[in-house]
């Protein structure tokens, strides 16, 4: 039988109970919360559980939702079942202030650079990662540019005008 | 002063640097053979690789952040830059996302050019790759040759777009025009003079001697370990797995052709060369299908001919320059599209396609704006380039250049 959705579904309930929510499946890919603290536990699961098989990290990446004030970093995975071709979307959400999460790298060395750049990019500190250091950003910098306070420039702003340069 | 402080931040040359026998060798960031700007410094004893420290993001550009304040339609140039080498894949795959996003639904007779023009590029992309291998083993003539052809294919999307390598090409919902006569002519001359050619390349170099024994054995990675780094494409394929997107999750109707997937057994750099090559192939093969198809739709629904974009995606489509010149409705669209009045629905969505290198992903949040919330790329090439110090330590720094080549890691792509 063909794994679903549904049965991914089931099968993570009945191990992790109630602690997965925000259950949601946007064209077709089933997405969930895990709670800061088991998103190892429940990539250990999908991975060695005989039906799941999640065995392919495919992105590992964080967005920034400031409003969602306690926990504004949301790391975001997405791993896939090659043998059956499903895929699945976790969600783990940490404050700002504090964003620990564990790292993955021991399961997959795939998630070696994929966490630096999530480091890099939003400062999300992976806990047990062996070399956590910026990626492709320069060392000197002090900030994680990709969170939202780091607004794009305004096309509109009229201090910064040059005519030398056509602005 | 500061300036200074910086430099002694650098500099770390550590106690015991005086009594070490080995050498340590700064392969980059401009190094003629490591194709692109990345460095690797490596620690090497004779000619052995003991160890090596990949240094990558000197061409990073912040493509995630500008994205966000970009409209959709803007997003296609960012896109061009990541690997540069096969830019339609990316940009199709880009409009692809946006497309799935939108719930738009387009023509077989558009899905079917798309599929052309990205086969196209799968050809280029692939034998600048295995060219640039057969160069980096000492043979500089099979790439002289490859690279006449990759011109025809270059010509083919000026036709077709105005541009050659990074291509800009298409639209939310199709093509920005139809392709012309002679882009079809153009398309026909390649299909004819392309296999002679690719025949010619793989007669050098196949089962050349020199060749093989440069390659084969030379930066090899197990089935396993590549999985568990995150391969794919084609140097997942070199090691026997035979997962490709255009198959595991068709789009685009890639499920209507009828192609096979190369593998290769080992996962070195000889594997990775003759899986390109055979791709090339079976691309060629593809290319034909999809220009039969589009044949057979044109003689059953002659009015088809003209169809070069979905109607339902008006909303992000820019509409043809002298729609706009003559008739309302495309003059409103194009000052609805351009002054970002227009907003996607909300959604999370991931896309996937095959591109030169592997899966390439796209990670769209959309919040309801005009721009996107958040847009990640999921570049296989900086995914997988993380493997190369473990496949090259234990080797020889002449295997060390053949499997960086035969990566075929793009700069672009490396660092978006």
């Amino acid at each position: 039988m063909a794994l679903t959705n549904e049965i991914i579904k089931q099968k993570l309930t009945e191990k992790f109970g109630d602690q997965l929510t925000e259950w949601d499946e946007q064209f077709g890919l089933l997405t969930f919360k895990v709670p800061a603290d088991q998103n190892l536990k429940v990539i250990q699961f999908l991975y060695d559980d005989e039906t799941l098989r999640f065995r392919f990290l495919t992105d590992l990446t964080a967005v920034h939702y400031p409003e969602r004030k306690g926990e504004e970093i949301c790391v975001v995975y997405h791993l896939h079942n090659l043998v059956d071709n499903i895929r699945l979307r976790f969600k783990v959400y940490v404050p700002s202030e504090k964003p620990d999460v564990y790292t993955v790298t021991q399961r997959f060395s795939t998630a070696n650079w994929m966490e630096r750049e999530t480091y890099d990019f939003f400062g999300v500190n992976f806990i047990g990662h062996p070399n956590l250091i910026r990626i492709l950003n320069v060392d000197e910098m002090d900030y994680f540019p990709m969170r939202k306070e780091y607004a794009m420039e305004d096309p509109t702003r009229r201090d910064k005008d040059d005519e030398m340069f056509g602005r | 002063m500061e300036l200074q402080q910086h430099h002694q931040h650098h500099i770390k040359l550590s106690e015991e640097s005086l009594q070490k026998q080995t050498t340590t060798l700064n392969l980059g960031p401009t190094h003629p053979a490591t194709h692109g700007v990345f460095q690797n410094i490596m620690e090497i004893d004779g000619e052995r690789v003991l160890e090596t420290v990949p240094t990558i993001g000197y061409i990073h550009r912040a493509f995630e952040k500008i994205a966000e304040r970009r409209p959709f339609y803007q997003i296609t140039t960012l896109t061009d830059r990541l690997n540069y080498c096969s830019s339609p894949i990316n940009n199709m795959g880009w409009h692809m996302t946006v497309e799935k996003l939108l719930k738009i639904n387009v023509p077989k007779r558009v899905q079917y050019l798309r599929v052309i023009v990205m086969e196209l590029a799968r050809i280029a992309d692939h034998l600048v790759c295995n060219s640039v291998v057969a160069v980096d083993t000492g043979a500089l003539t099979p790439f002289t040759y490859v690279f006449q052809v990759r011109e025809h294919i270059y010509e083919i999307f000026e036709e077709i777009c105005g541009s050659r390598l990074t291509t800009n090409m298409g639209r939310v919902g199709g093509f920005e025009r139809n392709f012309s006569a002679t882009a079809f002519e153009k398309l026909d001359k390649f299909l004819q003079d392309f296999p002679k050619t690719m025949k010619e390349f793989e007669n050098l170099l196949d089962r050349n001697r020199i060749f093989m024994d440069r390659c084969i054995g030379a930066g090899p990675i197990s089935a396993e370990r590549a999985l568990n780094y995150g391969f794919t494409g084609p140097n997942l394929r070199a090691t026997g797995v035979d997962y490709d997107v255009r198959v595991a999750q068709p789009y685009s109707s890639y499920e209507d052709f009828d192609f096979k997937i190369p593998v290769g057994t080992n996962g070195d750099v000889y594997d990775r060369y003759l899986v390109r090559n055979g791709e090339i192939w079976q691309s060629l093969s593809i290319i034909r299908q999809a220009l039969e198809k589009i044949e057979k739709i044109e003689k059953e629904f002659p009015e088809q001919k003209n169809i070069f974009y979905a109607q339902e995606a008006d909303h992000f489509h820019l509409p043809p320059k002298e729609d706009v010149y003559t008739k309302m409705e495309a003059l409103i669209y194009h000052f609805k599209i351009i002054m970002g009045e227009i907003d996607a629905p909300k959604g999370e969505v991931y896309h996937a396609v095959e591109g030169g290198n592997g899966e390439l992903g796209f990670y769209l949040i959309s919040d309801g704006g005009r721009t996107p919330y958040r847009l990640h790329f999921r570049r296989p090439c900086f995914i997988y380039y993380q493997a190369f110090p473990e496949m090259v330590s234990g080797g020889l720094l002449s295997d060390a250049i053949i499997a960086l080549s035969s990566l075929n890691v793009i700069a672009g792509e490396l660092d978006a």
